[in-house]
């Protein structure tokens, strides 16, 4: 501090670091600094001290030790032969799945319920404010339950498939069972397949990069392609035809990769207790997914709605007065505006869909919390390094999406020039 | 030239065509205008089909009276029917938990109570003399709902009043600040030293109170109107150091307030539940040992506080930046500016925020379940352990679910006429 | 900010009220309650009843301690566990003794330090299984879909059992017994395990009980106990001799009806100990000499309580089976009261 332009000459007294405003919120953060510092070191105090009295240790090696459960969703390589960090990982995976399948159709959802909620249909508006109404304002937890429930109750079991005159039929060509243990639905297999690959931890299927790689390697030929039409386009005023073009783009490489790969669909059948092959969408995935679109699908509703009437019905006329169609109106002059004032609650309703995920253990869905923070802790008796480990990972999941909303928002916002 | 017809007088008014009044028109425009319209009218009304047809019938079926599911599924004898005798069973404990029976009348009063103390809260209207009721009413609560001396809320009390007559005592002597913390320190000294031994001694001496209750026995709605109302009561003085933190030039304030926030909104409640439950005894002194329903209540505390933090930061920033320059203007401190010119305003317009918190949180004191207290889910489960009710499941669940939706349904609907008479106010 | 510091002060005076030393004993005796943890519901074991007070073979066990320590089998803090929170309850010293339908193991008697007070019930984890599926034994079950209550055992028990086996299964995991229950019954899963105890109460309360069928396998030894913290020997011996004087009871004899009959003095002298009309039993384990008479009055001998809980003329109708008397060829066998 020896180079603050001091005027008064009558040198430091220490009352000044109390009362000098210069000083002043030095001393107050430093005081702030040794409190935090003591409670913290009186935190960690107690728990060695605790950990010393109950014989405990403080270390992860838990995490290499045999799981010994089964976990019946997963989507890498696990068994109860494996350690308990890929129980971990395959909760993790689990819950970042629930998580995005749910941000998006609870987009969906609510976007949908928020526009025809301020539809000129009577019917159609008060039902969706029932909807709206109902969701909002009944716990979670209860929702959760009773979707389950519903699902287990009106669907059919695998038994009522069997037989001579089943009860129940598949649907679409036999390719699709939906029963009270979850949807079975078709999957993708190669008769040709290139294997997997071994990343360490996990294994990714070369026929999905390829795939991926196929597809990317269209969408960008067709941009080239649409680029070059826009150019002829600028210089001549005349489009050049290009959709067989796209198409063709799109077709040839597909089918030339499902032949080369020798790609088709492998059907759910009936076989002993259950349906085998095909994809199995369990119920608690389902039910799980449900509830938060639900759920969360209201109170985005609820956002949307705010955000379109906080758009001034001079845009929309002024739309109108263009010639443009309602559904247009809505798409290309609402919304996009509306959607500045959207964003941000919508971060925060991501948020919650993530962090509500974490009541998958009530209908047996087996995210992060049922794996690591449930059957984990309750097998080694590691409550301590187990939540910690499951707060942190929250944490970051939770950080990761707010920096990536926040980023999707910083670039649609309205750039004030 | 042929006389052309010219109307002497006016024709009587005619009614307008049938299609253009009444029912008709309006359903014409309502809910016929467009091909699009009739279709969403179509799925509209199918969906309402679908849904009175399958609950319909089993709603009017209900059975109130009964003793048992199996007495339930005598009366019925195979037909489809809610048995909600389960709720006439069990109304009081989905509402009370285990709280004794006789004494519903605490409970009740302090709900009442509670009314009255946020209604100078929530209408302007009201004499602001009410407040000194409001700013009580925690210690009337906590006496009626655990019972107990009358001393302890009286020497909680008292602590108050020291700490006031100390910093008043102490003020003409030195300056505002010192007198402050010799208040603050005074009280706190009151209370971990002598207020238990003080209002001990005063019980022995003049014995004053009721029946005590421990928490055990709190339970149901009771417990999750607890939970919830301590929380976000607790949370407000909290929340407001926090956005004021945020909002401070101090990095490492700053810093420290937005780490905690963040951390507390980055992980979901069930985390923060089970580290009450499981973790908050490594945390604390070795032999140290205290209820779990005060366990939840700090972790809710702490957790509402993040949420609390960003409403009113949100009202901070939307105060006009006029009002902090005004309040400098006039040579305030930062103390007293915030008490006198910003909170008062940057807390009404946080009023609605505050609600929606609230209700977010009522909702969320069902994940108590997950750590075994008997919230109404918790006791939904226990009740149907019994022989008697073992495989009733809807009922209870629509029992609960009704209950949560009027409850939040009516804050919902006042935080909106705030909203609404928020807005007309700033225009 | 006033209602901050009333929460410092709300804990202050449970800080106050909360310190818990090492003898357990000196502890209830001061707080004139029992913490007794017990489940949040399971049928027959312990479930609050309409006027809220609790029931079940498990809470039977907490008051016939608290009869014994402090003289008033009501006077108990029945404290709600769920299967992940109850050793860190009983740990913490939230609780005094835990009767939670809990499994005795070795890593639980040693690694978790508790310390099992003995065994309330032999059970065994079973399958039961709908008969239409035509199923009789489990090693059937290739391929089947199980519902199982999760945070137990029986999801270790499960996966030996099935990879020892060779078979294949998709476990559904389930919270509560009722949930499971619900799912079982609408077919979600074929198989509903847990212990048999469970199974037979579960089954006992279907509207069509007699299609359901129990499998004859016992896939696990689940020996269910009290238990309480390990380091306090003299807490533990009380619990220990409190379930052994309920056993030691009906082999002698000595129900709640007969029991001031036998109070005056008998010919046996192991029942004039064990009621302490003979020696100073009470007195070694720091209790006075009618604790045993008085935990035994407070729901009847072990036999009595079963019978009156979970036995055969409840709804949940269990058979005695390896809970009977070891005179009667099962496995309850109280050490002599000497």
């Amino acid at each position: 501090m020896a180079t603050m332009p001091d005027v008064r000459k009558d040198g430091f007294r220490l009352s000044m670091l109390l009362y000098d405003t210069r000083y002043r919120s030095i001393t107050l953060q430093v005081i702030f600094l040794v409190l935090f510092a003591a409670a913290a070191w009186w935190l960690i105090h107690n728990t060695v001290e605790n950990l010393k009295a109950l014989g405990k240790d403080f270390s992860f090696g838990f995490l290499t030790v045999r799981s010994g459960y089964d976990i019946n969703q997963r989507l890498i390589e696990y068994s109860s032969d494996s350690p308990h960090w890929r129980a971990f990982l395959v909760g993790l995976l689990n819950t970042l799945l629930l998580a995005a399948l749910s941000c998006v159709t609870a987009t969906v959802v609510g976007v949908l319920a928020g526009v025809l909620r301020l539809s000129k249909n009577w019917l159609v508006a008060r039902l969706m404010t029932v909807y709206v109404e109902t969701f909002r304002n009944i716990p979670l937890l209860i929702w959760i339950l009773l979707i389950f429930a519903i699902m287990t109750e009106s669907m059919p079991a695998p038994n009522a498939f069997r037989g001579e005159n089943p009860a129940s039929s598949m649907l679409l060509f036999d390719s699709i069972a939906v029963t009270n243990r979850g949807v079975y639905v078709p999957e993708p297999l190669f008769t040709r397949s290139l294997g997997n690959l071994d990343l360490g931890v996990f294994l990714v299927s070369w026929d999905l990069l390829v795939i991926i790689a196929v597809l990317l390697a269209c969408v960008l030929a067709n941009r080239a392609l649409r680029k070059n039409a826009e150019t002829v386009q600028n210089a001549t005023g005349v489009r050049p035809v290009t959709w067989w073009k796209s198409l063709l783009i799109f077709l040839v490489p597909l089918a030339a990769l499902k032949f080369a790969l020798g790609f088709h669909l492998g059907l759910p059948e009936l076989k002993g207790f259950n349906f085998a092959g095909g994809t199995h969408l369990r119920n608690s995935l389902i039910a799980m997914w449900f509830a938060l679109t639900v759920y969360t699908g209201a109170f985005i509703a609820e956002t949307v709605r705010a955000g379109i009437l906080a758009i001034s019905r001079g845009q929309s006329e002024a739309a109108a007065a263009l010639g443009l169609r309602p559904g247009r109106i809505m798409s290309l002059v609402i919304l996009p505006q509306a959607l500045r004032v959207i964003i941000p609650p919508m971060i925060s309703q991501y948020l919650n869909i993530t962090k509500n995920t974490s009541l998958a253990l009530a209908v047996g869905y087996m995210d992060i919390r049922s794996t690591l923070g449930g059957i984990t802790i309750n097998q080694t008796g590691r409550e301590l390094e187990g939540m910690l480990l499951m707060m942190l990972t929250y944490l970051v999941i939770s950080l990761v999406i707010s920096m990536a909303m926040n980023l999707y928002n910083s670039s649609v916002k309205l750039k004030e020039r | 030239m042929a006389v052309t017809f010219v109307r002497k007088e006016m024709l009587p008014q005619q009614p307008p065509p049938s299609s253009q009044v009444g029912p008709v028109r309006w359903v014409r425009e309502n809910l016929l205008s467009s091909p699009l319209n009739i279709f969403l009218t179509l799925a509209a009304i199918y969906v309402i089909y679908v849904i009175i047809d399958h609950v319909g019938p089993w709603l009017m079926n209900s059975v109130w009276n009964a003793g048992s599911l199996a007495e339930c599924r005598q009366i019925l004898a195979g037909e489809s029917g809610a048995c909600f005798a389960v709720i006439n069973d069990r109304w009081r404990q989905l509402l009370y938990g285990f709280y004794p029976s006789d004494m519903y009348w605490r409970p009740n009063l302090a709900m009442v109570l509670l009314l009255v103390a946020v209604a100078p809260v929530l209408f302007d209207k009201l004499p602001r003399k009410m407040i000194w009721f409001s700013a009580v009413y925690p210690f009337i609560a906590f006496w009626l709902l655990w019972g107990g001396s009358l001393w302890l809320p009286l020497a909680v009390i008292a602590g108050f009043a020291i700490g006031y007559a100390v910093f008043r005592g102490l003020s003409p002597m030195t300056n505002g600040a010192l007198a402050v913390i010799a208040g603050a320190l005074a009280a706190l000294i009151w209370w971990f030293v002598a207020a238990a031994a003080v209002s001990d001694v005063l019980q022995s001496v003049i014995p004053l109170g009721i029946a005590a209750v421990p928490s055990r026995e709190f339970g149901g709605f009771m417990l999750s109107i607890i939970i919830g109302v301590t929380g976000i009561a607790l949370s407000l003085p909290l929340g407001i150091m926090l956005a004021l933190g945020r909002k401070s030039d101090m990095p490492l304030i700053k810093m420290i307030c937005v780490g905690f926030i963040e951390f507390i909104r980055g992980v979901p409640l069930i985390t923060l539940l089970f580290t009450a439950s499981l973790l908050l005894n490594y945390f604390l002194p070795p032999g140290t040992n205290f209820d779990i329903i005060l366990r939840v209540i700090i972790m809710v505390t702490l957790f509402a506080a993040a949420y609390m933090a960003e409403v009113i930061r949100g009202g901070l920033a939307a105060l006009p930046r006029g009002q902090y320059e005004a309040a400098d203007a006039l040579g305030l401190d930062y103390w007293k500016a915030q008490r006198l010119i910003i909170m008062p305003q940057a807390l009404k317009i946080s009023i609605p925020g505050i609600v929606n918190t609230f209700i977010g949180l009522f909702k969320d004191t069902t994940l108590v379940v997950f750590i075994g207290l008997l919230d109404p889910i918790g006791l939904s489960n226990a009740i149907r352990a019994d022989s008697n009710w073992n495989g009733i499941y809807w009922e209870l669940f629509i029992f609960i679910g009704a209950c949560f939706f009027i409850f939040c349904f009516g804050m919902s609907r006042y935080s909106m006429y705030l909203e609404r008479r928020l807005k007309t106010d700033h225009r | 900010m006033k209602k901050s510091v009333f929460l410092g002060t709300l804990s202050l005076t449970a800080l106050v009220a909360g310190f818990a030393s090492a003898a357990t004993l000196d502890d209830v005796k001061a707080r004139g309650t029992l913490n007794c943890g017990v489940s949040t519901g399971v049928n027959g074991f312990s479930a609050p009843d309409s006027n809220g007070v609790w029931q079940g073979f498990d809470v039977a066990i907490c008051r016939a301690v608290a009869a014994a320590v402090l003289g008033d089998p009501m006077k108990v803090n029945f404290i709600t566990t769920t299967g992940q929170t109850r050793f860190s309850a009983l740990a913490s010293g939230e609780i005094d003794m835990l009767a939670r339908n809990t499994t005795w193991t070795f890593s639980r008697d040693t690694d978790l330090k508790f310390t099992f007070a003995g065994v309330n019930y032999y059970d065994g984890q079973g399958f039961m299984v709908k008969k239409e599926l035509g199923v009789s034994s489990a090693k059937e079950l290739d391929g089947a879909t199980v519902c199982i209550q999760t945070g137990t055992t029986t999801e270790l028990n499960l996966a030996d059992y099935f990879k020892s086996n060779n078979m294949k299964y998709e476990p559904v995991p389930i919270e509560t017994n009722a949930e499971a229950q619900q799912q079982y019954l609408a077919g979600a899963c074929d198989v509903y395990t847990t212990d048999a105890s469970g199974l037979a109460a579960t089954r006992a309360t279907f509207a069509d009980a007699e299609n359901h069928i129990v499998l004859p396998e016992i896939i696990s030894k689940e020996p269910l106990g009290p238990l309480v913290r390990q380091g306090d020997d003299q807490w533990a011996d009380i619990a220990r001799w409190t379930l052994n004087a309920l056993i030691a009871a009906e082999e002698y004899g000595v129900t709640s009806a007969n029991i001031e009959e036998l109070a005056k003095g008998t010919e046996n002298p192991e029942i004039n100990r064990l009621l302490g009309t003979e020696g100073e039993l009470g007195a070694m384990i720091g209790l006075d000499k009618d604790w045993a008479k008085r935990a035994i009055k407070a729901g009847g001998n072990y036999g009595e309580i079963f019978a009156a809980t979970i036995g055969e003329a409840t709804p949940i109708g269990l058979a005695r089976g390896l809970n009977a008397q070891w005179t009667q060829g099962g496995l309850m066998y109280s050490p002599p009261f000497r």
